[in-house]
């Protein structure tokens, strides 16, 4: 037990644009599970990943349950620290008034002391 | 050290589950325990029953079984992203009314609050995925 005590967040990366693989919908989900079991939950949304918080977005034409609702779920599992890499919201022509949820912008320089204070680190 | 591996990518697909087992095999000649593998994403076809590689290829699904029985390493499989994937063992077959089931021995359904557990109680979660 010498990974994480009660001051340790949990980080949740996430990498991928929604609907095109499960990867997002199964990164949430241990997003979720984590905090359901007590752990402080911050997630992490980097590269495509930004995609995730873009507003307005529905079910799809495949079936998919879609990401959003999830999203908007969040704040009922107190996770509320969501950092979005201001530089993949520039790559992709977004800014932050674009995105559904307030979020916490951060640059690329503060990635390894961010990755340095969580435990454990979640990448999807 | 007491490890945890959480395996993300299929068999034969990518190198994920082969990079995982050649580094299970570095820390436990080194001394190091490995207490459990988690299975999640596509990793979880790791654990289909059914896998027939080529008799010359390394049978992955095999390997993992060997490091359960020799090491006593737990091979635990996300259950909702096994089942939706059909990986199921006997008891979810028969409570979804499927003929046949396709968990391999040795390995067990699970929920995601086992990985979040396993990350909590070792030393170490390392993560291998496509």
């Amino acid at each position: 037990m010498n990974n994480a005590d009660s001051t340790t967040a949990l980080l949740v990366v996430l990498r991928h644009a929604p609907h095109g693989s499960s990867w997002l919908r199964e990164g949430l989900d241990v997003a979720l599970v984590g905090a359901a079991f007590g752990q402080t939950v911050d997630l992490l949304f980097l590269g495509d990943g930004v995609q995730a918080l873009i507003k307005g977005q529905q079910q799809g034409p495949l079936g998919q349950k879609g990401t959003h609702p999830t999203l908007d779920m969040l704040a009922m599992y107190d996770i509320e620290t969501l950092l979005v890499d201001v530089e993949s919201l520039a790559q992709r022509g977004l800014t932050e008034a674009d995105l559904q949820l307030p979020v916490t912008l951060i640059t690329a320089s503060q990635l390894p002391h961010l990755f340095a204070q969580h435990t454990p680190v979640f990448n999807f | 050290m007491r490890y945890a591996l959480l395996v993300q990518g299929a068999p034969y697909s990518h190198q994920a589950a082969h990079s995982a087992l050649r580094f299970a095999s570095a820390l436990i000649d080194r001394g190091h325990r490995l207490e459990t593998v988690f299975f999640y994403h596509d990793g979880i076809y790791n654990a289909q029953r059914l896998a027939t590689p080529p008799q010359d290829e390394p049978h992955l699904i095999e390997a993992w079984q060997r490091l359960h029985h020799e090491q006593g390493t737990a091979l635990l499989v996300c259950v909702a992203a096994a089942l939706k994937r059909g990986v199921i063992d006997e008891r979810e077959s028969q409570r979804h009314g499927k003929q046949g089931h396709s968990l391999a021995a040795s390995f067990e359904l699970t929920g995601v609050g086992q990985l979040i557990e396993a990350a909590m109680t070792h030393d170490r979660l390392v993560t291998f995925s496509p």
